[in-house]
């Protein structure tokens, strides 16, 4: 049987460590990312999923436990060959230029092009079939600042797709959205996921549309940190756990978020 | 991509710098036909020959130091707006040519406090050039280590015009300690002039004129990467740490050599990246680097033309001509070009 698993980590403590001291934010923590997967990350705010997201890219080193992804440590690929293996959508903002929204796509075509960037015709094919998929084609020669937030997100996936990796992860896509661009959005991973047999994991705070749509949940509490399909996580109550306030509770037969005392 | 449109510009550009080129050397005090500026250029015998005299050893090295000057400091300056991030970034502004001025100040100024042998041989050309590099390199590391903590536009440059003031300060002591001689030696250097270099600094400049931008073709891809930001930089596989260093240096020994010959020539640096992104519509650095070395070169040529003043006998300093039209870009940036700066 082919090997799904694209990405795995057991047992590992996430966190900082300045000079001698270590700051320990999450631990034991074991997640495995599967081929066709469209994983959602949650928890509240400053509980680390930013600090798992990092560690998992490689950004940053695990405080113990090993990040495995295709059977290597990520620490032990360079950032040439682990550009290859996983690609990221983050929420900073671009910083000035007068790139067109094609250009942008190609600049995930980096890791493959010669010294000077030049774009084979096996490059070009990548690139617009990334912006078919994305249906971002009638926006292609427009820069980059001058399409919507919504649009924007779209285009920073089509170069995530052109970089041509078995794993995408993405940072809060959907914090800038309404509810339409956000379905759209959530629906757009769904089809890429099923489609092109590539793993997502993406975090939000979405969790209404994350429990609908996701094949599977990372959920991060104070206490631990779970994965699983929603339906079991909705059935062990892991949702009621996730917010230490009375006044927000999960109610399991909506499978929704209540709010009391408004 | 390479369009056509893009080439029909570089050959029409590559054209524009040969005319000036031509201009800038028939133009001046004594105006000299084209054709005969030809004919000594391709070996052949002038008509007169005191216009061979000034051709040879007076135009035409002033126009060549014209075009490396014009070629390095754009060229640093469109590599300092894409890692800064910053469209207002520059040689000039971020205090490059400070840093230069202060190092150039060590050794004209600095020189007399040395035993005389050695002192000498700090004030040769390479003297002079090595000191420029080392300031322009230490102001901008000081420059990019303090930029690390700020992510602000705007205090980046703030942090630049105080290492500027820092140095003009230092550089206020050292004249305090020199001679008249030494004084003036360096206030003619800061004035900046393109002229009075000999052909052996010429060659000294073209070479490390040369390096420096061989160094940023290097970095074309590293640059293109930097446009979504050191993050996403990072995510393409991008040596982020190798990348910036290959910048830094070829900025320093761009800015740094050029400073050493020419003095500090203002807003070139800043404006001409501009210019160019504007015409190409692009940030693709393969064609802006192409587009900004010619424009460089071209409006450099422009610069000294005008300072010479055909037909009289006036010669303006290059970096008032600079500034001219170097300053309003830079307010037309801040006004119109809202949008490209946030």
């Amino acid at each position: 049987m082919e090997n799904k698993i694209i990405l795995k980590a057991e047992n590992i403590s996430i966190g900082y460590s300045h000079k001698k001291k270590q700051k320990v934010v999450a631990e034991n923590i074991s997640i495995s990312l599967e081929k066709g997967k469209l994983i959602s990350l949650i928890g509240a705010n400053g509980i680390g999923k930013s600090t798992l997201l990092k560690t998992i890219t490689g950004i940053q080193k695990s405080i113990s436990g090993d990040v495995i992804l295709n059977d290597k440590k990520t620490t032990d690929y360079t950032s040439l060959q682990l550009a290859q293996q996983l690609s990221l959508v983050l929420t900073e903002s671009l910083p000035p230029s007068n790139l067109t929204v094609f250009e942008l796509v190609a600049l995930g075509r980096q890791p493959y092009t010669n010294w000077i960037g030049t774009l084979t015709d096996e490059d070009i094919l990548k690139i617009n079939e990334a912006i078919e998929l994305t249906q971002i084609t009638h926006l292609s020669n427009k820069k980059h600042f001058e399409i919507s937030d919504g649009q924007l997100q779209k285009v920073l996936i089509a170069r995530a797709l052109a970089q041509d990796t078995p794993l995408i992860i993405l940072d809060e896509p959907t914090t800038h959205l309404d509810l339409l661009h956000k379905v759209s959005l959530f629906k757009l991973l769904k089809k890429l996921t099923h489609e092109t047999q590539k793993c997502i994991l993406f975090s939000t705070h979405d969790i209404d549309l994350a429990i609908q749509l996701s094949d599977e949940m990372i959920v991060m509490t104070p206490e631990n940190t779970v994965q699983d399909t929603p339906c079991n996580l909705i059935e062990k109550g892991t949702f009621g756990a996730l917010f230490n306030d009375e006044n927000i509770q999960f109610d399991i037969e909506k499978a929704k978020f209540l709010f009391k005392n408004l | 991509m390479l369009k056509s449109k893009h080439i029909a510009l570089f050959i029409s550009l590559t054209f524009i710098m040969f005319v000036l080129f031509l201009l800038d050397i028939g133009l001046g005090q004594v105006s000299i036909p084209l054709k005969e500026v030809f004919k000594s250029l391709t070996g052949q015998e002038a008509s007169k020959e005191t216009w061979q005299y000034i051709i040879l050893n007076f135009r035409l090295p002033k126009a060549i130091t014209a075009i490396l000057v014009g070629m390095g400091l754009s060229i640093s300056g469109l590599l300092m707006q894409t890692m800064f991030r910053n469209p207002l970034a520059g040689p000039y502004v971020l205090g490059l040519s400070s840093g230069s001025s202060l190092g150039v100040a060590f050794v004209i100024l600095g020189a007399s406090l040395l035993p005389s042998i050695l002192g000498s041989l700090i004030a040769s050309s390479y003297g002079i050039i090595i000191a420029s590099c080392l300031g322009s390199f230490m102001v901008l590391s000081a420059v990019l280590i303090v930029s690390q903590r700020l992510r602000n536009t705007m205090s980046i440059l703030i942090v630049g015009m105080m290492f500027g003031s820092f140095t003009s300060a230092f550089v206020g002591v050292l004249t305090y300690f020199s001679t008249a001689e030494q004084l003036q030696k360096f206030t003619f250097w800061s004035l900046g002039n393109l002229g009075n270099l000999s052909w052996s600094s010429i060659l000294i400049l073209a070479i490390s004129v040369f390096i420096g931008l061989f160094l940023s073709l290097m970095s074309i891809k590293s640059l293109d990467a930097l446009l979504l930001g050191e993050n996403y930089a990072k995510s393409l596989g991008l040596n982020f740490k190798k990348a910036r260093l290959t910048i830094i240096f070829a900025t320093s020994i761009l800015a740094g050599s050029i400073t050493a010959f020419a003095g500090p020539i203002a807003f070139i640096g800043l404006a001409v990246p501009h210019i160019s992104k504007l015409v190409f519509q692009t940030s693709s650095h393969r064609v802006l680097f192409w587009g900004t070395l010619l424009f460089g070169a071209i409006i450099m040529l422009i610069c000294d033309i005008v300072s010479q003043v055909p037909g009289t006998s006036i010669i303006l300093p290059i970096n008032a001509i600079t500034s001219i039209i170097g300053a309003p870009v830079v307010i037309w940036l801040l006004v119109g070009k809202r949008k490209m700066m946030t």
